[in-house]
């Protein structure tokens, strides 16, 4: 028997961008204020197990081909390789440094290579919390 | 700045996480595997040499100063660890390709494997009490991983407890932190030791730094060692004899860096406890060790004595009974992680787990008969091997000390380790052959290789011990002089 969940659907149609917009947001916060790559990664995965909770395993699989594990362990390189990198500039490993660019359209605006870190760990946290929660989901 | 401390710890996680990517080809994840962990010996050995001729190292990850940020600390006894335990695990990686175990191999058993060591290698390596837990939590949720790989039942049963028990014992090292961090407002090793040396640990910190005993007895096996046994039985024998040379020793390691540079100045409260500890698990060990006939359980047993001798050197706390301590935490790395792959591959052989169902395997297996000889005299501390400096070491430091207990409960649990595996010795290799030639199951060269690498290198370590001697002394030396590190590990003195 097939539950009826034309509501849940179609909320999760449009609540899922709200989310990743947050999700986002809450990112890109992180530097100056409450968020970062964990929370935002959560905030982020929080949309893609919804997706999975409204829709069926395989229909969000065919949406979105993405292999979880190799994106957790892509997320886990990035960071590391992101501390790394301060080891060709002579300084000591997890460095970070930060400037101000001119930009079109945003004017000033502060870049820092620890946004490059905390992609890293966004991505990281998507893999595993969407990893774990498939797992759990399948058939053992 | 020293950004080759990084190494590692990072090596083995940058190579674990690449050959992810790398699932379906088996021999990438072999070769790979080995690659980075060669990488990382050759790259600790630098290390060592380094530390020996300039002194201490230290790395500010992000360029924080001490005690504001997370530093690593190398000095000889931390590196001296850390080369022993990535030497162990190349060649626990090699007997593991050979033994070709697919169904683990697919899940990840390499990428595990080498997440392990990183933790181990961070845990020795680190100067902070935080950073501390936090490599110990990556080195615990690798094994929790690598304890129940594969589903095998009795996996699961002996899994369910090793994660119980260590969950535990992350919980109240989480909670000594937070008394410590309370108490005296900084978390940087070396700090703590100034801190604790000015206020001239009174009872509260006395306290507090049982806690940490008792969480480290229960990573080391020290008394509380009933978890162990069980465990280390159910595994495969790459990843037993792993566990066995690295997890406890990585106890015994936090036990030292503790009591030596922190929690010294009550030794009368302190390290009586821990020697009656010692003399505890030596016994209970002994009696394990001789009463069951289950080979793996013999084993597993062996690695408690061992945790208690060790132990028994600290508690004696002299510069001979540290040095006798720091040679025997080497000898044991290699030879623990030897006889579990010894076990694990007469296992192998003959499909029997008690030794009094075969015999007379020396016909068969000539060679890894006699390379089992040569593991129990270097277990027993016989003299030409490994065991024999770090025995002789322990046991004139703690009669100098007075401990009079200690060093004869040491020297009999030794008789207990000689009889308990010459036992299986006598009944396994010699008597009437029981396997026919032709239906003996051949042990490869490529299984034999990594034993007879560690044969050969406890012999050479127990014959080329002149060679060690500098390293040892020097690592002693810092563990007895405190204000050697904490003047290293810290910019100025606070």
């Amino acid at each position: 028997m097939r539950e009826n969940d034309v509501i849940l659907q179609t909320v999760s149609k449009i609540a899922v961008f709200i989310i990743l917009t947050f999700g986002v947001y809450l990112f890109l916060a992180g530097h100056h204020h409450p968020g970062g790559g964990f929370i935002g990664g959560l905030t982020l995965s929080s949309a893609f197990v919804l997706l999975y909770l409204s829709f069926d395993v395989e229909t969000v699989n065919a949406g979105i081909p993405l292999d979880y594990r190799k994106l957790a362990a892509t997320g886990v390189l990035i960071s590391v390789c992101t501390g790394m990198g301060s080891l060709l500039f002579g300084s000591a490993f997890l460095s970070q440094t930060f400037a101000y660019f001119n930009l079109p359209l945003f004017g000033k605006t502060e870049l820092a290579t620890v946004v490059l870190f905390e992609a890293g760990v966004a991505l990281g946290v998507i893999g595993v919390v969407v990893t774990i929660i498939t797992s759990i989901s399948g058939e053992v | 700045m020293n950004n080759i401390l990084v190494f590692p710890m990072i090596l083995p996680i940058v190579a674990g996480v690449g050959l992810l990517f790398f699932r379906t080809s088996r021999s990438i994840q072999r070769w790979g595997s080995i690659a980075a962990m060669t990488a990382v010996f050759s790259i600790s050995l630098f290390i060592l040499t380094t530390v020996l001729s300039d002194g201490i190292m230290r790395l500010d990850f992000g360029e924080w100063l001490p005690p504001f940020g997370i530093t690593f600390v190398a000095d000889a006894f931390a590196m001296l660890l850390v080369s022993a335990a990535s030497l162990v695990s190349i060649l626990c990686l090699l007997y593991a390709a050979f033994a070709r175990d697919e169904q683990r191999e697919h899940f990840f058993l390499y990428p595990f494997l080498l997440l392990l060591t990183a933790g181990v290698n961070g845990s020795f390596l680190t100067g902070d009490l935080f950073n501390l837990f936090v490599c110990f939590e990556v080195m615990l949720l690798a094994s929790y991983v690598l304890m129940t790989l594969g589903g095998e039942r009795r996996q699961l049963v002996e899994g369910v407890k090793y994660i119980l028990i260590n969950i535990l014992s992350s919980w109240l090292f989480l909670l000594g932190i937070a008394y410590i961090y309370g108490t005296l407002g900084t978390l940087n090793m070396a700090h703590l030791s100034l801190r604790i040396a000015e206020a001239g640990q009174p009872p509260l910190l006395t306290t507090i730094s049982i806690l940490f005993l008792v969480v480290f007895s229960l990573k080391a096996g020290l008394v509380l060692y009933f978890w162990l046994p069980g465990s280390y039985g159910a595994l495969p024998t790459a990843v037993s004899a792993l566990f066995a040379a690295l997890l406890t020793k990585v106890g015994v390691y936090a036990l030292f860096r503790t009591f030596t540079l922190l929690f010294y100045h009550e030794p009368n409260i302190t390290h009586t406890i821990i020697g009656w500890m010692a003399v505890a698990t030596m016994i209970g060990g002994s009696i394990g060790a001789i009463a069951y006939k289950d080979i793996r359980k013999i084993a597993s047993y062996n690695v408690v004595i061992a945790v208690g001798f060790m132990l028994a050197g600290l508690a004696a706390f002299n510069l001979e009974a540290i040095e006798g301590a720091i040679y025997y935490l080497l000898h044991d790395i290699l030879v623990k992680g030897l006889l579990f792959l010894s076990i694990g591959s007469i296992i192998y052989a003959t499909g029997k787990t008690r030794f009094d169902e075969v015999s007379g395997l020396i016909v068969n297996y000539p060679l890894f008969g006699w390379m089992f000889f040569v593991t129990i005299l270097s277990l027993g501390g016989i003299p030409p091997f490994s065991g024999f400096p770090g025995k002789i070491l322990i046991g004139q430091g703690s009669i100098a000390a007075g401990e009079y207990v200690l060093a004869a409960v040491a020297f009999a649990s030794s008789l207990a380790v000689l009889y308990s595996l010459i036992r299986i010795f006598l009944s396994m290799f010699w008597g009437e052959m029981s396997i026919r030639r032709k239906d003996q199951v051949p042990l490869t060269k490529g299984r034999l290789a990594p034993i007879l690498i560690l044969t050969l290198l406890t012999a050479g370590l127990g014959l080329g011990m002149n060679l060690l001697s500098p390293y040892v002394s020097e690592a002693a030396n810092v563990l007895m002089n405190p204000e050697l590190y904490i003047n290293k590990a810290l910019n100025k003195p606070f």
